[in-house]
C-alpha cells in the first residue's frame, strides 16, 4: 500500500498534528509499512460475523435523573490554560 | 416559468426535558454562568466516562410511540468526530447506523387548509455541544461549555416535504406535540428546538437536485422565509446556467437571504464509530409499556374529538390543542358547566388566554381556577349577566380569589332585564330628548343607537340590551 | 534489610505483628526509590511529604483498632491513573502540568485501604509502547541489565517491584503492558478480566480494551490488590457486576488434574531459543505436580496483532482529541488561529509514538476504510473470541511464552516499531478477547528473566490464581532479584 505525502497531510489535517516538511516523508514510509499490516485482515474468514465491539456483549446501564452540582468549578479553573470570565478562551474562530 | 419543484426534508434538535446531562449528572437549567454548569466529564477531563441517563432513554421511547415510529430493541451510540471549541472531547456522542427511534410520521395541515402526512425517516439520542461566543472578547472567542452535553432528540424528516408552508406545518405540529408529550419546552429562544432544512430543486420528473443545507432557524416565520428564499435563489442560479454548491448556509434575518457559512469546510470527514465507552442500549418490552401506558390523548386525536363530540369548529379545536394546559383547563371548564362548549371555547381562547398573555404568564400560573371562572360562564347561561358585565366581572375574578356571584354583589352589577325598571329608564330618556324622537318617527333608524347608548348610561350598562331595542321601537314607533 | 521484606505478605505481616511501623516502611522505601531513582529512572513524581503524613495516619490508625486491608503499604501507581491534588502526567508533555482534582477509582479503592502512595511510575507516553523508551520523562532501565529496556508500557511500575522499591505498583494492559514489562523484569503481572476493575479515572488510550492490572513479586500478591480494587462501578458504564474472586479456595486448590493448553501459535518461529526453553521447563514442572498439557490451536491469532493495531490507534485517536490546548494541558505559544493552536500544541505536546498511532488510527477509521479496517478489526476480534472460548471447553488455563525475546537492549528497536508491534503477538489476543492473564517467572535466558503467560475464561482469574501461585510453591523464579547496584 503506497503513502505519499498528500495523504499524510490530510490524515494529520483530520487528526489536527502538524508534521514538518521534513518529517512527512518519514511518515509517509511508517504509515504504509502499517497499513501493508492491515492488508493481513482481508484473508481473515469473517464473512457475517458481527463486529465485537464490546468483550463480554455487554448492556448498557442507565441512570437515575438526578443533578448534582459540581464542586470543582476553581480546581478546573486552575487548569485552564487561558480563561476570562469564566470562558475558556480561543483565537478568534470567524463563523 | 417552467416545471419546478422543492425537495425539502427537516432535522430538527429538541432539547430533552431532563434534570440533568445525557451522560453526565451535571444540571440542565438554562442561564447559569459559564461553565458553572459543566464538570469533570463535560470539559472531557482525562479518564472521564459517560453513563447513560434513564430518563432521556424514556422520552425518546415516548416520542417514537407518541409518532408511531419503530423503538429499536438495540441501538448504538457512535462517535462523531471533529474539532471544534465547543465540543470538548473532540467527538460528539451520537447515533448513527442504528438510532433508537426508527421512521414514524405526522399528520399535518398547512394553512390554507391542505392535509398531508409527513414520514420521520429517524430519530436518535445525542449530546448537545457548548456555546462559542465572538462578541465578548477582542481578539478571542469565549467557549462555554454549560450546554455541552445537553440531551437532544434529533427529529429527522424524509425528504418528503414541498414547500414552506408545509414545512411550517410540520414544525409547529412537532413543536406542539414535543411540549405536549413532556419531551421538551421547545423553548426555541434557548435553543430547545432548533430547526435545520435541507432543500433542494428539480424539474418535475427529474432526479433529485443538490441539496443544500440551511442551518439554525429559530421562529417559524423565519423557516418560512428562509426556506422560499433558498428555493428561489437555487431556481434563479440553475436556469443562469450554473449549478448549486452542496453548502451550509445560514439565514440572515436582517436582510431575508441565505448565506454561505464563510470558512466552514466543505464535507467533514466524522469517522464513525461505535463509541467503545458505551455498550449497546438495549429497549425491553417493559420499558415500551410502561411508557405507552401513560400516553396521553394526543393532539391530533383530542382536537378530532371536540369537533365530532364537542361541535368546536376546526379552528377553536386547534387552537384549544396547541398547549396541552390550556387544553386541560378547557377540559375542567367544560366538565364544571357541561352542555357548553362553545362557550367555554370562547373564554379560554380570549379573555382568559388574552389575560395570561398580558401578564406574562404561562397556562400553568393561571390565577384563575376552571371552577371560579365556570362561576362566572353560569351566570351568562342563565342570564344573570350581560357580555359586558362579564368582562367586568372577569376582571375581578383574575386579580382577587372572590367569586363571581361575590363580585357581582360588590359591583352592583346585574342585568337590569326587569321591564319595569327598564320601561322607566326609557321612558325618561324619551321624555328628555323630544329633537331625536322625532327624527326617529321621521324615519332616522341611526337615532336609535343614541337612545340605547342614553339608556345604557343611566342604566350603568347594564340594560338589557335586546329587551332595551325591543322596549324602544315600542315606545317610539 | 532484607529483600524478603518486599513481598505484600512478608510486609502486611511486619506491619500487623508490629515489627515495624508504617512510618519506618515508608521512610526505607523513601530511600530506595531515591536510590533506585537515577539508575532506573522508574518514577516521574516521588511523594515524600505526603506519604510519610499518610503513613503517620496508619500508625495512628493502628494504635486505634482495626484497619484496612493494606494499611501502611507502600506502592506506586502506573502515571495514568489519575490521582487528586498529585501531578497525573501519563508520561507526556501534554499533561506535565496536570493537577487531577479528582481520583481513579483504582486510587480510592487502594486509599480506603490504607495503602501509602510514594510516587506515579514512568511509563510509555499515554500507555501506547512496549519498551518504556517513548516517555517525555526518559527511558526506564531494566534493573537486571541497565542497558536494556523493562518492557511497556508499565516499564516504570514493573522497574519498581523488580527493584525492591515498593512491593506492588498498579500498572494498565491494553495489549500486553502489564504481562510483557512482568516477564522482562522477572516479576508477577496480572491482567484481569474487561471490565473486572473499574476505568474511571484511568486515562485512556484504547477504551475496549483498556484494564488496569496489578504488578507484584508473587500471584498471591496481586491476587490481594486486585480484590482490594476490583469491583462495580457506575462511573464506568463498561464496569461490569460479577462476583469477586474467590481467591482463598483458588490459593489451596491443588495443581494436580489441572488441564494446561499449550496454544501451538504461541510457540512460533520468532520465540527465542532460552525463552523457549524457559517456558517448556515450566510445562514439565507442571506436569510434575499433576497436570495435563493439552495441544490447542488459536487459528485466528494470525490476525490478531493486524486487528489490534487498527483497534487501538483508532480508539487512541478519538480518545486523544480532547487534548487540544484548550481547557489543560501544554497549549502551545502565540497561536496564529484556532487550527493553529490545535496543531501545534498536539504536535508539541504529543511525542512521536503517539502522533504515529493517531494517524493510523484516524486512517483506519477514515472515509472508505471503515469497513475495510476497523469494522473488519472488529469482527476478527470476533473470530479470535471464540477460537479462545473453544479453547477453554477442552482446558483450564492456557500457557506459553509472554514475549518471544527477554529484555532488548535500549535503542536497539527504534528504528523498527513494526518489529516491536509484531513481538505483541501472544498478549494482545488476551485483550481483544477481554480475558483475564497473568506472566510469572519462569526462568532466566542469558541472564534475562524469562516470563510465562497464563490466560484464562472470562472471570476465571481463579484458575490463573491457582496455576500460577501453584507455580510459585515449588519453584523460586520469583524469589529472584536483580543485582543491588549502590544500594543503600
Amino acid at each position: 500500500m503506497s503513502v505519499d505525502r498528500a495523504l499524510v497531510r490530510s490524515i494529520a489535517e483530520l487528526a489536527r498534528l502538524s508534521i514538518s516538511p521534513q518529517h512527512e516523508e518519514a511518515a509517509a514510509i511508517e504509515l504504509a509499512a502499517v497499513l501493508d499490516l492491515f492488508e493481513a485482515l482481508s484473508a481473515a474468514p469473517v464473512n457475517a460475523l458481527q463486529p465485537l465491539s464490546h468483550p463480554g456483549d455487554p448492556e448498557l446501564r442507565l441512570r437515575d435523573d438526578v443533578a448534582v452540582a459540581g464542586d470543582q468549578r476553581n480546581a478546573f479553573e486552575v487548569l485552564a490554560p487561558a480563561m476570562s470570565g469564566g470562558y475558556y478562551l480561543v483565537p478568534k474562530v470567524i463563523e | 416559468m417552467s416545471d419546478w419543484e422543492a425537495v425539502i426534508g427537516l432535522e430538527v434538535h429538541v432539547q430533552l426535558l431532563t434534570h440533568s446531562k445525557i451522560f453526565s449528572s451535571s444540571a440542565t437549567a438554562y442561564g447559569a454562568e459559564p461553565n458553572a454548569q459543566a464538570n469533570a466529564l463535560d470539559l472531557a477531563m482525562p479518564g472521564t466516562l459517560p453513563v447513560m441517563n434513564a430518563h432521556a432513554v424514556a422520552l425518546a421511547v415516548r416520542f417514537g410511540l407518541a409518532v408511531d415510529a419503530e423503538i429499536a430493541q438495540r441501538s448504538v451510540f457512535a462517535r462523531k468526530n471533529y474539532f471544534y471549541p465547543d465540543l470538548p472531547k473532540g467527538y460528539q456522542i451520537s447515533q448513527y447506523e442504528l438510532p433508537i427511534v426508527i421512521g414514524g410520521g405526522l399528520h399535518i395541515v398547512t394553512e390554507d387548509g391542505h392535509a398531508r402526512y409527513v414520514p420521520l425517516t429517524r430519530a436518535h439520542l445525542e449530546e448537545d455541544a457548548g456555546k462559542s461566543v465572538h462578541d465578548v472578547f477582542h481578539a478571542e472567542t469565549g467557549v462555554d461549555l454549560n450546554r455541552a452535553g445537553t440531551p437532544l432528540l434529533e427529529i429527522v424528516t424524509d425528504p418528503a416535504l414541498s414547500n414552506a408552508s408545509e414545512a411550517v406545518a410540520f414544525l409547529k405540529a412537532l413543536h406542539t406535540l414535543v411540549r405536549w408529550l413532556g419531551v421538551s419546552d421547545g423553548n426555541m429562544q434557548e435553543g430547545s428546538f432548533r430547526c435545520d432544512a435541507n432543500v433542494s430543486v428539480r424539474q418535475r420528473g427529474a432526479a433529485l437536485g443538490t441539496r443544500a443545507e440551511v442551518k439554525n432557524v429559530n421562529s417559524f416565520r423565519f423557516v418560512e422565509k428562509a426556506i422560499d428564499y433558498e428555493i428561489e435563489r437555487q431556481i434563479r442560479i440553475i436556469e443562469a446556467g450554473g449549478s448549486i454548491v452542496q453548502e451550509t448556509r445560514l439565514f440572515d434575518a436582517h436582510r431575508g437571504e441565505t448565506r454561505s457559512m464563510r470558512g466552514k469546510e466543505s464535507a467533514h470527514d466524522y469517522r464513525y464509530f461505535p463509541d467503545p465507552d458505551l455498550p449497546p442500549l438495549r429497549i425491553g418490552a417493559d420499558l415500551i409499556e410502561a411508557e405507552r401506558a401513560r400516553m396521553p390523548e394526543l393532539p391530533q386525536g383530542r382536537a378530532r374529538r371536540y369537533i365530532e363530540s364537542l361541535g368546536l369548529s376546526t379552528y377553536d379545536a386547534a387552537n384549544l390543542t396547541t398547549d396541552r394546559a390550556v387544553s386541560e383547563y378547557f377540559e375542567a371548564l367544560c366538565a364544571a358547566i357541561p352542555g357548553h362548549a362553545k362557550l367555554c371555547a370562547n373564554w379560554v381562547s380570549g379573555e382568559w388566554l388574552g389575560a395570561l398573555n398580558a401578564a406574562d404568564l404561562g397556562p400553568e400560573r393561571s390565577p384563575l381556577s376552571a371552577a371560579r371562572l365556570a362561576g362566572l360562564l353560569k351566570r351568562i347561561v342563565d342570564g344573570s349577566l350581560s357580555s359586558k358585565m362579564a368582562k367586568q366581572v372577569f376582571d375581578a375574578l383574575w386579580r382577587g380569589d372572590e367569586s363571581a356571584d361575590e363580585i357581582s354583589e360588590r359591583l352592583g352589577l346585574k342585568k337590569v332585564s326587569d321591564s319595569g325598571a327598564l320601561s322607566a329608564l326609557v321612558d325618561e330618556v324619551i321624555a328628555a330628548y323630544p329633537a331625536q324622537v322625532a327624527q326617529f318617527r321621521h324615519g332616522n333608524e341611526k337615532v336609535l343607537q343614541f337612545f340605547v347608548g342614553q339608556v345604557m348610561k343611566s342604566s350603568k350598562g347594564q340594560a338589557d340590551p335586546v329587551q332595551l331595542n325591543a322596549l324602544l321601537r315600542a315606545k317610539l314607533a | 534489610m532484607s529483600a524478603e521484606l518486599f513481598t505484600l505478605s512478608a510486609q502486611l505481616s511486619a506491619l500487623s505483628r508490629g515489627e515495624i511501623s508504617s512510618r519506618a516502611l515508608t521512610e526505607i522505601t523513601l530511600e530506595r526509590a531515591a536510590a533506585s531513582q537515577p539508575l532506573h529512572n522508574a518514577l516521574i513524581t516521588t511523594l515524600g511529604e505526603s506519604a510519610r503524613s499518610e503513613a503517620d495516619a496508619c500508625d495512628a490508625r493502628r494504635a486505634q483498632g482495626p484497619v484496612g486491608t493494606l494499611s501502611g503499604v507502600p506502592y506506586a501507581h502506573k502515571d495514568l491513573f489519575c490521582t487528586a491534588g498529585v501531578l497525573t502526567t501519563c508520561g507526556s508533555k501534554m499533561l506535565s502540568n496536570f493537577v487531577p482534582p479528582y481520583s481513579a477509582a483504582v486510587h480510592e479503592s487502594l486509599q480506603e485501604a490504607g495503602g501509602v502512595l510514594i510516587g506515579k511510575a514512568n511509563m510509555d507516553e499515554f500507555a501506547m509502547g512496549s519498551s518504556n523508551e517513548h516517555s517525555h520523562f526518559g527511558p526506564v532501565k531494566n534493573p537486571w541489565d541497565l542497558t536494556r529496556v523493562p518492557g511497556g508500557s508499565s516499564g516504570g511500575s514493573a522497574a519498581l517491584v523488580a527493584a525492591r522499591v515498593v512491593a506492588f505498583a498498579t500498572g494498565s494492559d491494553t495489549g500486553g503492558s502489564v504481562r510483557q514489562p512482568a516477564a522482562f523484569c522477572g516479576v508477577t503481572g496480572f491482567k484481569p478480566t474487561y471490565g473486572r476493575v473499574s476505568r474511571h479515572g484511568m486515562i485512556a488510550y484504547a477504551s475496549s480494551l483498556d484494564q488496569a492490572g496489578v504488578i507484584a513479586t508473587t500471584v498471591e500478591d496481586c491476587a490481594r490488590i486486585l480484590s482490594v480494587v476490583s469491583g462495580f462501578d457506575p462511573r464506568d458504564s463498561t464496569s461490569s457486576n460479577v462476583a469477586a474472586i474467590a481467591i482463598e479456595p483458588a490459593l489451596t486448590r491443588s495443581l494436580k488434574g489441572l488441564r494446561i493448553g499449550r496454544p501451538r501459535q504461541w510457540f512460533g518461529a520468532g520465540i527465542e531459543d532460552g525463552v523457549g526453553t524457559a517456558v517448556e521447563d515450566a510445562l514439565a514442572e507442571y506436569v510434575r505436580q499433576g497436570a495435563t498439557i493439552v495441544d490447542i490451536d488459536l487459528p485466528a491469532s494470525a490476525w490478531s496483532i493486524p486487528a489490534y493495531y487498527v483497534i487501538a490507534p483508532a480508539e487512541a485517536s478519538s480518545n486523544l482529541a480532547r487534548f487540544d490546548g484548550v481547557r489543560y494541558g501544554h497549549r502551545c505559544e502565540n497561536p496564529r488561529d484556532l487550527n493553529d493552536l490545535y496543531r501545534r500544541s498536539r504536535a508539541e505536546g504529543f511525542g512521536h509514538e503517539v502522533q504515529r498511532r493517531i494517524l493510523i488510527g484516524t486512517y483506519a477509521l477514515s472515509a472508505g476504510y471503515y469497513d475495510a479496517y476497523y469494522r473488519r478489526a472488529q469482527q476478527v476480534r470476533r473470530l479470535i473470541a471464540e477460537d479462545f472460548a473453544r479453547a477453554f471447553t477442552k482446558v483450564d488455563v492456557l500457557a506459553g511464552p509472554t514475549s518471544p525475546t527477554v529484555a532488548f537492549k535500549l535503542g536497539e528497536k527504534l528504528a523498527d516499531p513494526l518489529a516491536l508491534y509484531l513481538a505483541d503477538v501472544n498478549t494482545v489476543g488476551v485483550n481483544l478477547a477481554g480475558l483475564p492473564g497473568v506472566s510469572v517467572p519462569c526462568g532466566f535466558s542469558n541472564g534475562l528473566p524469562v516470563g510465562l503467560q497464563l490466560v484464562a475464561a472470562t472471570w476465571r482469574e481463579d484458575l490463573l490464581i491457582t496455576a500460577g501461585h501453584g507455580y510459585q510453591q515449588v519453584t523460586e523464579w520469583h524469589r529472584a532479584t536483580p543485582p543491588e547496584r549502590d544500594h543503600v
